[in-house]
């Protein structure tokens, strides 16, 4: 057994569960986004993070009204519909220090935004980026998303015919680093997978099956409740130990050996340990990936579970070469170079 | 200009009138991608060098190489430096628009070509002179690779020769165009030289046009809009430039990148700039948006296409108060439009960028001094009034090298506006007990922001695009909306009087008000003066920002007629100017958009006519 988080009433901060809750949701009762937002209060409280340091981003949709319903010591923005990325990489690269949390929804991501969520991938903004998934438009009142499989139907709109984009494949393709998929009926699932994307560096992709109760939740849809709760496989039992204050190692290395369990350590000291259940999979093969989910699209299987793992690329402020202090905390004198720079310059046009 | 004069004796021998010292325009028609620009680049600086106010116009097609391109370049004594209408030097060496470059001469005018062409020449009220080009050109060692791109500067040579410019002046340009590096500078001037010397001996002079030194041009500087608008930026604490290529705004871009070293750390030599090359506009928008929200300076630079796109972060940005500076280096539109010739089309719509009640923030600078200026002080704005700043150049200031007084030191320090840290906020609750992002404790429409990280328990609050109370928190409520807006028309309306002042020069009893903005300046500058000889006394207000200075209320006011004159086919700022004011019976919108600079030719004859 890995060690238990030792959280108490209080966390590492003296902060309560409460600290970190936001304003009541105005989602439709038993919506899965509201469990999802519920995961992230816990992760946050159980990791100890400074609620100053977090930022939480958003596009436009039911899934991006929810930043409001978390984290309320947080500067929030909730932007444009599909636009999220930019914004966040604006803000990330602004400042590096801040921990940015995304939401974004499968029509936010999937149609909208899809440039931006694979350009955000490709750059490799730090951000843990929650899509919450329900395969249709809610504030719209019920149109296909591009989530929705071949075949589904829906009250007004009747067949999809379709087939739908597998946005973890997606992200995997594009180049990100830790890609997982789960299902808001799974919270401690869902709750450990986000402690894991929090702790990584770079991009992390968590795309969770949240069923819209309102127009999305037939038994016979792969994205409701019935159809999650009966027909989920985990891929393995996860565990996410914390580093704490282990200095980072140089070199990440995931130790795969013979017997079930993976443990995947993380940059920050921090380790995921995958225990195998049913069937095999490493999450370090890119490969095997890819053709896991293609299989569990092909079979229409609902795979959970971290998919995907690699080492972290260097992030989009390292590529570009900045100083290591914010920019947004750059002196005057860093921000404006001398009179007598200015004087030689001129010259240079004479 | 005495052209005209000596037309009829061009042909016979020796010039034996006045001669024409700096005073005419010589133009290059060459193609595309033939390597005319370091011949071109070469000629002007030259001419600056020996102390002649000078302007070079680049006229080129949206294309990579093989169509037509023009480059003109006008010496002024009196130190014009508007675009003119004839020009009495042609270099033509493209074939394909040869016969039509040769009939647009004046009569006296002058007309260089290649001698292989074997060209009839027809005209008897010009002056031809052929260069034997591919000869002398087969006389070099230049490897065939670099033949046809060097062959231009034979026109180099020969135009040093025959209007007098000192070899040694071709030399020094060329070895700065080449920064300084010796072999290609050689191989250029090796040419340029072979065909002054051809020319030298070989070619009677039969015209009256003479460059002489001058000494006008001292202590100047010869910048293009874009590099003095990216130095602005720079000197202005730009962080963050993301950013989508567009014609033409690239250069801009391009030159922060030139000058970026300027901000490096010394200590760890590590950028304190970022440059993101975004997906496209839209992106770059948000990119810069959610860098304004962080705290940090950003910056995007795009045209006309590109504003289309941030139309939508753009009203987000203004509703939820986020600085950031957009530069828009205007191109003829709609649509693609003419992507390679310059306009003034975007005023409106940038004014008004966004759907709903918008009004942003537009800087209108017209000298290369105002895009630097406006450069530093556009982020200073943008923080002031927590809002998206335009900066409206275009292709004609942006592109071209202009002459300038060497830039100014700015003169006031950084201004982050009302941001609180987490010293202030706490001042901040000890003096009022509360902090409410949205609520006008000042009573000029600004709030106090904070920015993410800023380490205090109540520093957050929750920016939206959505409708919100003062406490940044959602609301549906009609109250609440319309006390927003009216924040919002507030800080407006006192921005009008503290953006960049028009510039003005009015004398009591002139009947007659020029009311104009950006570069339509070298041209209304030398109209004036050419209606003031003919006796038309006019005033001139070029206004600098929108929302408009009440000084230009008054202006319009305080004048039997107004010309609103801009190189745009609507008449925009005039309709700007007819949406503020009550009544303007009085006043008349002189509008081009014909896709060149404004001429001084083209204002003097709409204004006579008007009389």
């Amino acid at each position: 057994m890995p060690p238990k988080a030792n959280i108490g009433k209080t966390n590492v901060l003296g902060l309560e569960r409460a600290d970190y809750k936001g304003l009541t949701s105005t989602l439709c009762p038993g919506c899965g986004h509201d469990s999802i937002s519920n995961q992230i209060i816990s992760m946050a409280f159980e990791m100890g993070l400074q609620q100053h340091n977090v930022v939480k981003f958003s596009g436009i949709g039911c899934s991006s009204k929810t930043p409001a319903y978390f984290l309320n010591g947080s500067h929030g923005f909730n932007s444009l519909h599909g636009r999220m990325p930019s914004v966040a990489t604006g803000a990330t690269l602004a400042n590096n220090r801040l921990i940015a949390l995304g939401v974004s929804g499968d029509g936010d991501t999937g149609s909208i935004g899809f440039g931006q969520f694979k350009h955000m991938i490709r750059r490799n903004v730090p951000i843990v980026y929650i899509i919450e998934n329900n395969g249709v438009y809610g504030l719209t009142k019920g149109q296909f998303s591009a989530t929705a499989d071949e075949g589904q139907k829906l009250k007004y709109y009747g067949e999809n015919p379709l087939p739908a984009i597998d946005l973890a494949l997606e992200a995997i393709i594009g180049g990100c680093t830790f890609v997982a998929r789960s299902f808001s009926g799974d919270a401690k699932q869902v709750q450990t997978l986000l402690k894991a994307a929090i702790s990584h560096r770079g991009t992390a992709v968590v795309d969770i099956i949240s069923p819209c109760v309102t127009f999305n939740n037939d038994p016979q849809s792969n994205k409701s409740y019935d159809y999650g709760k009966k027909n989920e496989i985990p891929l393995h039992h996860i565990d996410f130990i914390q580093g704490g204050f282990v200095p980072a190692r140089e070199e990440i290395t995931v130790e795969y050996g013979e017997g079930e369990v993976i443990d995947v350590n993380m940059h920050d000291g921090s380790t995921i340990r995958l225990k195998k259940l049913g069937r095999d999979h490493d999450p370090r093969s890119r490969a095997r990936a890819i053709a896991l989910l293609e299989e569990a699209q092909r079979e229409q299987t609902f795979v959970t579970g971290l998919l995907y793992y690699e080492e972290p690329r260097p992030l989009l402020g390292e590529t570009l070469h900045l100083v290591e202090e914010p920019l947004a905390n750059l002196s005057d004198d860093q921000l404006r170079p001398s009179r007598e720079a200015l004087d030689k310059l001129m010259h240079a046009f004479m | 200009m005495c052209a005209l004069n000596v037309a009829n004796q061009v042909q016979a021998g020796a010039y034996s009138g006045q001669p024409i010292v700096n005073n005419f325009t010589i133009m290059a028609a060459t193609k595309n991608g033939s390597g005319s620009q370091t011949s071109n680049n070469v000629l002007v600086l030259s001419l600056f060098r020996m102390g002649i106010p000078v302007n070079g116009k680049n006229l080129f097609p949206s294309n990579i190489k093989g169509l037509p391109t023009w480059y003109s370049i006008r010496v002024s004594k009196d130190g014009y430096t508007a675009r003119r209408v004839t020009t009495e030097i042609a270099v033509v060496f493209n074939l394909d628009t040869a016969a039509e470059d040769i009939n647009n001469l004046p009569p006296g005018g002058v007309c260089l070509l290649p001698a292989e062409w074997k060209w009839t020449q027809s005209r008897q009220d010009i002056v031809y002179y052929e260069l034997p080009v591919k000869e002398l050109m087969a006389k070099t060692d230049i490897p065939s690779d670099f033949r046809d791109r060097i062959a231009n500067m034979v026109y180099v040579g020969a135009v040093a020769q025959l209007f007098g410019i000192p070899m040694d002046v071709i030399y020094k340009a060329l070895l700065d165009n080449f920064n300084g590096k010796e072999k290609p500078t050689k191989m250029n001037y090796n040419v340029a030289a072979l065909a002054y010397d051809w020319a030298k001996d070989n070619l009677q002079k039969r015209d009256p046009y003479r460059f002489e030194p001058m000494n006008k041009t001292q202590g100047k500087i010869l910048i293009s809009g874009n590099e003095a608008g990216a130095l602005g930026s720079l000197w202005g604490g730009v962080s963050i430039v993301a950013w989508y290529p567009i014609t033409p705004s690239t250069s801009l871009v391009d030159a922060v990148l030139d000058y970026k070293h300027l901000r490096r750390d010394p200590a760890t030599n590590k950028e304190t700039v970022a440059i993101v090359q975004a997906e496209d506009e839209l992106s770059a928008v948000g990119m810069i948006i959610g860098a304004g929200w962080a705290g940090a300076r950003a910056m995007t630079s795009t045209s006309g296409p590109g504003i289309s796109l941030m139309s939508e972060f753009a009203g987000l940005a203004y509703f939820a108060e986020i600085p950031c500076v957009i530069w828009d280096i205007t191109r003829l539109g709609p649509s693609t439009g003419l992507p390679t010739r310059t306009s003034q089309g975007d005023i409106l719509f940038a004014h008004f960028l966004g759907h709903g009640d918008t009004r942003q923030i537009c800087l209108l600078p017209g000298t290369v001094e105002e895009c630097f200026e406006f450069g530093w002080r556009a982020f200073d704005i943008a923080e002031q009034f927590q809002s998206p700043v335009f900066v409206l150049s275009d292709l004609d200031l942006g592109m071209n090298n202009w002459m300038g007084e060497p830039f100014a030191y700015p003169s006031q320090k950084i201004n982050h506006g009302k941001r609180l840290d987490k010293e202030k906020l706490e001042e901040f609750f000890a003096k009022y007990g509360e902090w409410y992002r949205y609520k006008d404790y000042d009573g000029d429409g600004v709030g106090y922001r904070t920015v993410p990280g800023t380490d205090h328990p109540r520093a957050a609050f929750f920016t939206r695009g959505t409708g919100h109370t003062e406490k940044a928190l959602y609301s549906e409520k009609s109250a609440d909306w319309v006390a927003n807006m009216e924040r919002l028309h507030r800080k407006m309306e006192n921005a009008r009087d503290l953006l960049p002042p028009p510039m003005i020069d009015y004398h009591a009893g002139k009947k007659i008000g020029i009311i104009s903005f950006g570069t339509n300046e070298p041209a209304i500058a030398e109209a004036r003066d050419w209606l003031a000889a003919q006796g038309i006394q006019t005033n001139y207000l070029r206004a600098r920002a929108l929302p408009l200075a009440h000084a230009v209320h008054e202006f319009v006011k305080q004048h039997e007629q107004v010309y609103v004159i801009e190189n745009n086919f609507d008449g925009q700022l005039c309709q700007i100017i007819r949406m503020e004011i009550h009544d303007t019976r009085h006043v008349t919108a002189l509008t081009l958009g014909d896709s060149l600079p404004m001429t001084p030719d083209w204002i003097v004859k709409q204004i006579v006519e008007k009389k």
